[in-house]
């Protein structure tokens, strides 16, 4: 459905977007997870034809976004990171202007604007100015607009920024109930929200796309790993130094854990690697009395961390 | 034409929604009131003493009040535009600009020409509703008029202060493209008009090609054969072309704004 190709978008002073490349299919729902400034609104712009890309080519069912613009902009839903709303229109008034301006035809127009209305629960707040709502109900009207028109792909700027606990609860359901009917790309630097929300999650970052995969495959497969952790009655610094000698362990932090000289350690292996066995091994070798002994899996915030912070410190020394 | 349609009607609910187009329309109909019963009372007093004259001393020079009234009356009009105007349009590309709404029209099914078409027609079509009520005046003088009253002249007046709206209107609303700031916009708009009004200004006497291209580039010059009830061609022409180098630099200016934006 959506096909991006070596995009890029170069401004005078830096690139906004670096070569980034990722499908989406019919009926998935795409994160895009980067911080700010990574290029995901730019990536999305290009995407709605409101900014011109400076090279590569970016395909909406089947229409480039540049050549068959128009084309592109009948089937995209799209909610901008501040929701383009009129503040002197009524809700109701807004999204029938939104569904003209998309070409949904006048017997059709009534019955969308329902439909997008009740998506969003916005029925009771209907007849009222869009200036006298609050934060949450302006972005659910902008949601509201991105559906009003039921394209086929909508793209979606942090949907869930500025709204309260059980609004992003609300949001994240209504997402995904859209999903299947319509291809969904969001931005996003929530990470809940994409292992929650998505099927399929791009990091972005520095404007590059650091990995794309299923949350699931992400956590697992990327970073292999795990963290151990456990808890063991010996000296720290002693066990500290005999758990680094175990191959494969990259990084072992220690923190006194209830007294009775004991202390929990925070063992950081490297992907791929299953280094529990030899810790234990080690453990119960120097006759350490050992308590716990757990692997931790990496969340998904970690592993965000870890490749976007590798990447700028690759691009800080390029060599 | 269907997006332009859209835009149209938007645009429309816009300056009625807020107060901004009744204190416009308000402020104008009370200043043209004004000039209207005035030059009315000044040209009757006129025409008075004209015929207490004419029957002291014979002869003396028929007086057309209708004729003088609209033709001092739609000069005024012309100085009223050139305050008004840029309060119409200041807005139409500023606002949307700030509020972000601008990508949200930009990502819609429409071109750009159709997005300018349809703020251009809205805003012609509130200077009609702001006109109109004037014409309550001149029906009312033209009716009690005698001899016959000039219609074709009171037409041609009409069509001369639209074309010379529509004019600032393309204008102004090419400064509004420019910018976030409705102020921003209000100035170089009000500017611009100005400039061009004064730009024949000490043309009268010179000869070489500047001064008669600046001569002919005045936008008020040209209204002058309408308010005397001439129709010429090359009138119509320059008024025309104007509004559509004004919506064709619009579009541009919308266009460039995807290219700008950082």
């Amino acid at each position: 459905m959506i096909e991006v190709k070596d995009l890029t978008k170069r401004y005078a002073e830096h690139i906004a977007v670096d070569h980034v490349s990722f499908s989406v299919k019919k009926g998935e729902i795409l994160g895009l997870l980067g911080p700010n400034g990574a290029g995901k609104t730019t990536t999305m712009r290009i995407l709605t034809g409101f900014l011109p890309a400076t090279s590569g080519t970016a395909e909406v069912a089947g229409f480039d976004v540049f050549n068959d613009s128009l084309e592109v902009r009948k089937r995209i839903g799209y909610l901008p990171e501040n929701p383009p709303i009129y503040l002197d229109m009524t809700v109701d008034a807004y999204l029938e202007f939104v569904a003209r301006i998309k070409n949904v035809p006048g017997e059709k127009r009534k019955a969308r604007v329902a439909d997008a209305l009740e998506k969003t629960n916005l029925a009771d707040k209907r007849f009222e100015l869009i200036k006298r709502l609050s934060r949450g109900y302006k972005q659910r009207v902008g949601l509201a607009q991105a559906l009003v028109h039921d394209p086929e792909v909508i793209i979606l700027d942090e949907p869930t920024v500025g709204l309260d606990p059980k609004q992003i609860i609300e949001v994240r359901h209504l997402i995904k109930g859209l999903a299947g009917n319509h291809t969904i790309i969001l931005s996003t630097h929530i990470l809940p929200e994409v292992s929650m929300t998505c099927d399929r999650v791009g990091i972005i970052n520095r404007g590059r796309i650091a990995a794309v995969d299923t949350p699931a495959n992400l956590t697992t497969q990327l970073k292999g790993g795990q963290n151990v952790r456990l808890e063991v009655a010996a000296d720290e610094s002693a066990a500290s130094a005999a758990l680094r000698e175990i191959p494969g362990v990259r990084r072992v932090t220690a923190e006194p854990a209830g007294g009775n000289g004991r202390f929990a350690l925070t063992v950081e292996a490297t992907p791929g690697q299953d280094v529990r066995s030899q810790i234990a091994a080690k453990i119960v070798g120097k006759g350490w009395p050992l308590y716990e002994l757990r692997g931790v899996n990496l969340s998904l915030e970690d592993i965000f961390l870890q490749l976007t912070t590798e990447d700028s410190e690759h691009a800080e020394n390029p060599n | 034409m269907k997006g332009m349609y859209a835009v149209y009607r938007k645009e429309m609910g816009h300056y009625f929604v807020s107060p901004v187009a009744y204190i416009i329309v308000g402020v104008f109909l009370i200043l043209a009131a004004y000039f209207f019963t005035q030059l009315l009372a000044v040209y009757m007093q006129r025409a008075f003493e004209a015929s207490f004259e004419e029957g002291q001393f014979g002869g003396g020079a028929a007086f057309d009040v209708p004729s003088l009234v609209m033709r001092s009356f739609f000069g005024v009009l012309s100085t009223l535009l050139l305050f008004l105007t840029p309060m119409l349009t200041m807005s139409v590309y500023a606002e949307e600009r700030r509020h972000g709404t601008m990508e949200l029209l930009m990502t819609s099914p429409v071109t750009d020409l159709e997005i300018v078409l349809g703020k251009f027609f809205a805003s012609l079509t509130l200077l009609v509703i702001m006109l109109l009520p004037t014409a309550i005046g001149f029906a009312y003088m033209l009716h009690h008029s005698e001899p016959a009253a000039p219609w074709r002249v009171l037409g041609s007046e009409y069509l001369g202060v639209l074309l010379l709206g529509g004019t600032l209107l393309a204008l102004g609303s090419f400064f509004s493209s420019l910018t976030e700031s409705q102020l921003i916009a209000a100035v170089l708009s009000f500017g611009a008009i100005l400039l061009l009004w004064v730009l024949d200004f000490g043309t009268q006497t010179a000869t070489s090609a500047w001064a008669s291209t600046l001569e002919y580039l005045s936008v008020f010059r040209h209204y002058d054969d309408f308010t005397r009830g001439v129709i010429d061609t090359s009138n119509l022409i320059f008024y025309l072309s104007f509004i559509v180098v004004g919506i064709f630099l619009t579009v541009r200016s919308i266009d460039s704004m995807r290219w700008r934006r950082a």
